[in-house]
């Protein structure tokens, strides 16, 4: 049995009147890759939030190898989030850095590095990694949405953090970018050894990559388990949303 | 839904904003007195505010001090004391308008920028990766803004007044042909460092309240580019009420309580 690095135990979260997480539940094993789907809407870029600790839940709590975050104070928040990257549904790099200092940003505040040769070979290696050598130099509006996302998760891994949040990596990425994005995920999960949690749409592709797959609908999780219980669950909504999702694949052949 | 409950839904949304800017007012002040000191973004910011905005500042204190000196004489000619023409100006300048008139200008020529800048990085999830990368935007984007406008909103403040001063010189003596040895020696005379303090006091002052007040709005800024606008407006808005309530209170300050 693999160690439970996160533990989401009924997280409530309301805006307003409106109620997006109503008792959320969710393991997360440490090294393994943890793939959340969902309608558009359900909270799932929420509940992210509020793993990572910019979000506070309504009720509820989240632990982190066994310390709850919702009862610690801002500077044991801070700590925490050093062993945490995200990487944003629009990367959300910092518009007027180059990409060579959003790189450096949590290098140089989170480790505290100022050599600037150091900081330079670092950006140069992590560019290498997400195969974009040599644009450090380029500012965020002269990127492409690929590009952008892969600088982002450039920088969310720069601090080699133990879990890395990936909120809808694929989404508006053409397949062969999509495809590349993939396998940017599983290189940190397989190759950096990194924990990861994944929300995606791209329910045809994760199942080839992800270790465990957890639905989120209606404000709780409905489903939890490997790819292949998903496969034969006779849940109804998540058999909607596999069969759905490989109809889509059929006829875009 | 009735009368009284929306008073009551009114009130206590009034309460909740207000507790809110309390609790970043608090905030701000208690991260400008941990260091390390972000040195070189306080002298981008001090450039961007305080560099680029002089001759904007200079221009409208220097037609102020003509226009103000146009008026003073016309009317002290009735009673033959134009020469105190250029205390009038001198003292106007240095206690009022000068840092008014200044703070108006970079409410509106920074402090909306500042919203903007702050806002759109919200609605674009930067401030968000900010706090996932265990820095504190407050820390990063508005305790070096504020620290920029507390040294610049004084030093324009300072130029306001020698412009706006030699704006009312230049119309009194040179159109309104008062005599230029009288009207200095009685601006010399008349006129108190302490009436070019006060003015220097109002603008650091009023350079933290509108930098907090602008820097707020975008940080709080949702919903998308409209959103946005409505914070920029409601950002330039307050901070310009603001300044003005702030110079009655200083001003009853001084004069009450330190004979100024």
């Amino acid at each position: 049995m693999d160690n439970e690095i996160i533990k989401v135990c009924g997280v409530w979260k309301s805006f307003g009147t409106h109620e997006v997480l109503r008792g959320v539940d969710l393991s997360v094993p440490e090294g393994r890759i943890t793939t959340i789907i969902g309608k558009s809407g359900t909270g799932k870029s929420v509940l992210l939030k509020n793993i990572i600790g910019i979000l506070k839940p309504d009720r509820g709590e989240i632990f982190f190898e066994g310390r709850d975050l919702t009862k610690m104070k801002n500077q044991e928040l801070l700590e925490l989030r050093r062993s945490m990257g995200y990487l944003f549904q629009d990367a959300a790099l910092f518009d007027f850095m180059s990409v060579e200092e959003n790189i450096c940003f949590p290098l140089v505040e989170q480790l505290g590095l100022r050599d600037g040769g150091e900081l330079r070979r670092r950006v140069a290696r992590l560019l290498e990694l997400v195969e974009l050598p040599g644009i450090e130099k380029k500012y965020p509006s002269e990127l492409s949405g690929g590009m952008r996302k892969r600088v982002g998760l450039a920088r969310a891994i720069a601090v080699e953090p133990r879990i890395v949040l990936f909120d809808e990596p694929t989404t508006g990425l053409d397949p062969i970018l999509a495809e590349s994005i993939d396998q940017l995920i599983i290189r940190v999960n397989r190759e950096l050894g990194m924990t990861c949690i994944v929300i995606s749409h791209d329910i045809a592709s994760i199942f080839s990559f992800t270790d465990r797959l957890a639905l989120l609908y209606d404000g709780v999780i409905e489903f939890d388990g490997t790819p292949e219980e998903a496969k034969r669950s006779d849940h109804e909504i998540l058999r909607q949303f596999i069969s759905n999702s490989f109809r889509q694949i059929d006829s875009e052949r | 839904m009735g009368f009284f409950e929306k008073i009551g839904l009114y009130l206590i949304k009034l309460f909740n904003n207000v507790k809110d800017f309390a609790v970043f007012l608090w905030e701000c002040c208690r991260w400008m007195f941990i260091p390390p000191y972000r040195f070189g973004q306080i002298a981008d910011h001090t450039e961007r505010i305080g560099l680029q905005s002089i001759m904007i500042v200079a221009i409208s204190t220097f037609t102020t001090g003509m226009i103000l000196a146009l008026q003073l004489v016309n009317i002290m000619r009735i009673f033959r004391a134009e020469i105190y023409a250029g205390a009038a100006v001198a003292m106007a300048m240095s206690r009022e308008l000068a840092p008014v008139i200044t703070a108006f200008v970079l409410v509106a020529k920074n402090g909306s920028s500042m919203t903007a800048e702050i806002g759109s990085m919200k609605v674009t999830e930067q401030i968000d990766a900010m706090e996932t990368m265990a820095v504190s935007p407050l820390r990063y984007l508005v305790v070096p803004r504020i620290f920029a406008s507390i040294f610049t909103f004084p030093a324009l403040t300072a130029i306001a007044n020698v412009v706006g001063v030699y704006g009312g010189y230049f119309i009194s003596t040179k159109i309104m042909q008062v005599n230029a040895e009288a009207y200095l020696h009685m601006m010399y005379f008349l006129v108190d460092p302490d009436d070019i303090w006060t003015g220097l006091v109002k603008a650091v002052v009023f350079g933290f309240l509108v930098t907090v007040i602008c820097c707020y709005h975008g940080l709080r800024t949702s919903g998308g580019a409209k959103g946005l606008g409505r914070r920029t407006t409601a950002a330039v808005v307050q901070s310009t009420i603001t300044v003005l309530i702030a110079d009655y209170f200083l001003t009853y300050f001084f004069i009450n309580f330190c004979g100024m």
